[in-house]
């Protein structure tokens, strides 16, 4: 399916959608969190998108908000998308896992949630991935300062 | 902490050990917590970060440069394509168009690479599951394109050969020689393969029926690489999104529908034939021209988001920069195979034996530097 038609189908489901092709290769989607389920069952579901596959899941620290980038691809259509979603909440970021959608997630979502400190709700075992449970503050985040570990320029 | 929590999980008969982070079967430091009844597995929760170096982080501090140098400590068996990986993103952002000599000789080096990995991952198979003499097998070949490498970069693990816009140094004069003498002694040496240690009845014991994985969980779990395509899912990023010289030569997907352990088996041992037809498709025709496109001396790239994905020899890497115009990423994030793979450890080793769980975790080709980033 082509970016132009996949933009049409997707937007007839959910009208708040922001669309752009602009600076990146993939189509990319922008959602706000309580639409994000909805369009990521769908997206997974529905018969012409078939997006099966979920290669890259990213947390992203925007500065203003924190925010997670889901790439997708159909293995059987072969046509990718990407879907961003952001939360301006710094103190208590919250959105929605989709471990329940594709598995992989359950994995990705735990490094996110380790590095930058976004909680997935209805995740099933949300806890540090690769630090350890004590371990104080998000180090992925743009604002983390630790003075003894970290070497800046 | 994490034993006592565990432990008041206890159900009758049930129990608790851990399997790592010193131990032979884990090739490195991952530490596996196993519930196990008797000596059923009842579930299998890995625990990372034993050597987390924060890579990503680091790439937020370093030039483009400097980032090539990093990920050949992720996968370190595959340093040569996650260098090209990141090599090939950067010359994306920046549309930088490198030569045809530059495209066939990355290929011929990704691929030597990936036979080398299956030459370790071979031997350490067959060490796995109770067969020493493997090791000194794949070690033995291996050793040969260690050599052709460190002649070509100087280097026998990390290799930095790939930079932005080329390669850092032309090839040696006896590459040619010395490659076409690998195919020639490689190619006698996989039926030896077959012979040793594919046909050994306790070996198919071993890994027949062992962790299956159907098609639908391999996809679902983002399964890359001979994980994937042993259940019969096409995911070589060769085939559908490819890079360097890899759309002008011809080659078959290892593909099988079975998704246990010894189809995992087969389709690395299938690769490796793949892999040394490619590299005689192109040995012979390195085209002339320069190894090296100049850069600007300090890279920076567009604004915009860049994705590029590679087939390591474990799986589908994937490079993803965030980039604001400066000289370094805003965010650079690197989806290795070997995390996905591992997620779905628990899933298949569920209801199988200890046992299963080392042969199982020998055909995940775990690298867990890979894992841990």
């Amino acid at each position: 399916m082509t970016n132009e038609s996949l933009q049409s189908l997707i937007s007839s489901w959910i009208t708040e959608l922001e669309f752009s092709e602009e600076g990146s290769q993939y189509l990319t989607i922008t959602v706000d969190k309580d639409n994000f389920y909805d369009l990521m069952v769908q997206l997974k579901a529905n018969s012409e998108t078939q997006f099966d596959y979920l290669f890259c899941l990213t947390g992203v620290d925007w500065g203003e908000e924190l925010g997670v980038v889901y790439h997708l691809e159909s293995t059987s259509l072969r046509h990718s998308v990407v879907v961003k979603v952001k939360t301006s909440d710094r103190e208590d970021p919250k959105l929605d896992s989709v471990w329940d959608i594709w598995r992989t997630a359950e994995f990705h979502e735990r490094e996110v949630y380790d590095f930058f400190g976004i909680t997935f709700s209805n995740h099933p075992n949300l806890k540090r991935i690769f630090l350890t449970d004590e371990w104080d503050g998000y180090p992925l985040r743009k604002d983390y300062v630790d003075e003894i570990n970290m070497v800046i320029k | 902490m994490e034993t006592t929590k565990i432990g008041t999980d206890f159900k009758s008969e049930e129990y608790f050990i851990n399997m790592g982070p010193q131990h032979p079967a884990t090739h490195g430091v991952l530490r596996l917590l196993l519930t196990i009844d008797g000596e059923i597995i009842k579930k299998v929760e890995p625990d990372l970060g034993y050597i987390h170096r924060s890579i990503e982080k680091m790439c937020e501090r370093d030039s483009y440069q400097q980032i090539v140098h990093l990920t050949d400590r992720m996968d370190y068996l595959s340093s040569h394509i996650n260098n090209e990986a990141v090599c090939l993103t950067v010359e994306k952002a920046l549309e930088l168009e490198v030569t045809d000599r530059i495209k066939v000789i990355r290929t011929i080096i990704g691929e030597l690479t990936r036979i080398a990995s299956h030459c370790l991952w071979w031997g350490v198979m067959g060490m796995d599951v109770g067969a020493l003499t493997t090791y000194f097998y794949g070690f033995r070949d291996r050793e040969m394109i260690n050599d052709i490498f460190e002649e070509t970069c100087g280097a026998r693990l990390t290799m930095n050969y790939n930079v932005p816009g080329g390669l850092m140094f032309d090839i040696h004069p006896n590459f040619v020689k010395r490659v076409k003498d690998f195919v020639a002694h490689f190619k006698t040496k996989i039926p030896e393969y077959d012979r040793l240690l594919t046909g050994n009845i306790i070996f198919q014991k071993r890994t027949k029926g062992v962790g299956i994985l159907t098609k639908e969980d391999a996809i679902s779990f983002g399964a890359s690489g001979p994980v994937g395509r042993a259940s019969g899912y096409s995911c070589d990023v060769r085939k559908h999104h490819p890079y360097s010289a890899l759309d002008k030569v011809s080659f078959n997907e290892a593909l099988l529908t079975e998704g246990d352990t010894f189809a995992r088996y087969q389709v690395r041992i299938q690769e490796m034939w793949e892999s040394l037809s490619i590299i005689e498709q192109l040995i012979d025709n390195i085209p002339e021209g320069d190894f090296r496109v100049p850069t600007n001396a300090v890279i920076k790239l567009p604004k915009g988001e860049f994705y590029q994905k590679v087939e390591t020899a474990r799986g589908e890497l994937g490079v993803y920069i965030i980039s604001t115009g400066t000289k370094n990423p805003y965010r650079m994030k690197f989806r290795s195979p070997g995390f996905s793979n591992l997620s779905l450890l628990n899933h298949i080793a569920v209801g199988g034996k200890i046992g299963d769980l080392v042969a199982i975790m020998a055909t995940l080709d775990l690298v867990i530097p890979d894992i841990d980033r």
